[in-house]
């Protein structure tokens, strides 16, 4: 991390040395973009920023940042980000994952995270397929997306997760598209500013396993109505929508989590004998 | 011109706004250079550290114009596009590794071209005389640009035969 900066920080801060790997045209470069250009925004010094994440394409965004970062167990991000909000809650934290890494084996984690309502970000880039593993369905896939894994298609219906979010408690939710970063950087600025659990949705396409997916730019458009503080009104509109809906749908007003008022156990030996049988 | 493009009302405006045009393309095609160099494309990386080199003279050229005037600081005031892109950044969801100079120089042509008729239309609104005056002048450097890229595009035609039908190295698929 750079020692010493401007300051003002410029998107160009938040970027580390490390080139990224992503093919050309994915979607995750917007992603990384439209990341520098919400802290810029934000104000927030790269030592007040964690970017935490699991394992995917999309997750290997904390190692292009010049912020702390934190590349997890796949799956498990929300929950090292939640402890580590609890301990340093003067930090910004930010949660980068994917559709496989937050809603197959993440999706419990994704489930009491919503319901915690921890102060932090949640942004899954939803390519609708686990990329980094080559092309195979996530909860999201269509149920006729033909691959030799599941030929002819899963036939299971996709896992709906921003109705989920709402369902589950988060405070604060959007959908946003890769290839729109200036208009992600807003919701991003948005959601971190928000208190309590905030879950961004960013539609990312992966163009080398979904080279449909080129073509979202051609579908997405801005949610025809404001956000809404109603989580059912608000689960109801996604439900019917045509997934291409952008913007902030729900802000809510649930106070965030604060941990237990007491003594905090900072010595370990006390720790250890707290849970001596 | 975006709904959102931001307005040009004084001179000061124009020279961040411009200011910023050039320095998003700088990023565009240092990302795309980047990404071509990890994806062992040399010849890509080349068109487009040359592309990334000749925006940033632009750039400085503009800083210059400007004189004492902190560009950059007033561009991150009033250059900003809240839901578009500024006009002359290239689309990075359009890169494939397998691109061609060719394609690359389309890519560039496509960005020149939105630049030219940002800056007419500014130049069609502009009051101000001093506005007017550069806008003009950033008209005439934009069709430099524009006809540049023609001819480079003949000096790199496309690839012969066409591109090839399907990948030549198809993606590892498990799928
Ligand atoms: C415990 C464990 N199980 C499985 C894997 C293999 N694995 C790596 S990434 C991945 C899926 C990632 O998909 P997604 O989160 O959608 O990321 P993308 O690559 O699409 O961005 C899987 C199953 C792993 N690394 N660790
Ligand atoms: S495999 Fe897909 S998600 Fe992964 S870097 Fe390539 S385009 Fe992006
Ligand atoms: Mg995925």
């Amino acid at each position: 991390m750079s020692a010493t900066l401007a300051p003002a920080c410029r998107p160009a801060d938040y970027r580390s040395a490390v080139k990224p790997i992503w093919c050309p045209g994915c979607g995750d470069y917007h992603v990384l973009m439209a990341f520098t250009r919400a802290f810029a925004e934000l104000g927030v010094r790269p030592e007040q920023v964690a970017v935490v994440s699991g394992i995917g394409c999309s997750s290997r965004i904390p190692a292009y940042m010049n912020c702390y970062g934190f590349h997890g167990v796949h799956g498990r991000s929300l929950a090292v980000a939640a402890g580590l909000k609890i301990v340093r809650p003067d930090l910004t934290v930010v949660v980068a994952s994917g559709d496989g890494d937050g809603y197959s084996i993440g999706g419990n984690h994704f489930l009491h995270a919503c319901r915690r309502n921890v102060d932090l970000t949640y942004v899954v880039m939803d390519n609708h397929i686990y990329g980094m593993t080559k092309g195979q369905p996530s909860p999201t896939t269509e149920p006729d997306f033909d691959t030799a894994l599941a030929p002819g298609g899963t036939g299971v219906r996709p896992f709906h997760p921003l109705v989920i979010a709402l369902a589950s408690g988060a405070n604060f939710v959007a959908r946003a598209f890769s290839g729109n970063p200036a208009e992600t950087a807003g919701i991003l600025v948005e959601a971190v500013r928000h208190p309590g659990f905030s879950f961004v949705e960013v539609l990312s396409p992966c163009v080398t396993y979904r080279p449909d997916q080129r073509a979202w730019k051609d579908r997405v458009h801005r949610a025809p109505v404001d956000a809404t503080d109603d989580a059912a009104r608000a689960a109801r509109r996604v439900m019917t929508d045509d997934g291409f809906n952008l913007g902030v749908l729900y802000r809510g007003n649930r106070p965030p989590y604060a941990p237990p008022a007491g003594k905090a156990i900072t010595d370990l030996a006390e720790l250890e004998r707290e849970f001596e049988l | 011109m975006s709904a959102d493009a931001p307005r040009a009302a004084s001179l000061v405006d124009l020279y961040a706004i411009a200011y910023q045009i050039e320095a998003d393309a700088v990023e565009r095609y240092t990302m795309l250079a980047d990404q071509m160099e990890m994806h062992n494309n040399p010849a890509l990386v080349d068109v487009f550290r040359d592309l990334a080199r000749a925006e940033g003279i632009h750039r400085d050229q503009i800083c210059r114009m400007a004189g004492d005037f902190d560009v950059a600081a007033h561009a991150h005031k009033v250059a900003r596009w809240r839901i578009g892109e500024s006009p002359e950044s290239a689309d990075l969801g359009a890169a494939q590794y397998l691109m061609t100079p060719h394609d690359a120089l389309q890519m560039a042509l496509a960005a020149e071209q939105r630049a030219l008729e940002f800056f007419r239309e500014l130049l069609g609104n502009a009051v101000d005389a001093d506005v007017r005056h550069l806008a003009a002048e950033l008209v005439e450097e934009e069709t430099g640009h524009v006809a540049l890229c023609h001819r480079l595009l003949l000096r790199y035609p496309p690839p012969a035969g066409g591109r090839p039908a399907g990948d030549p190295d198809p993606p590892a698929s498990q799928a």
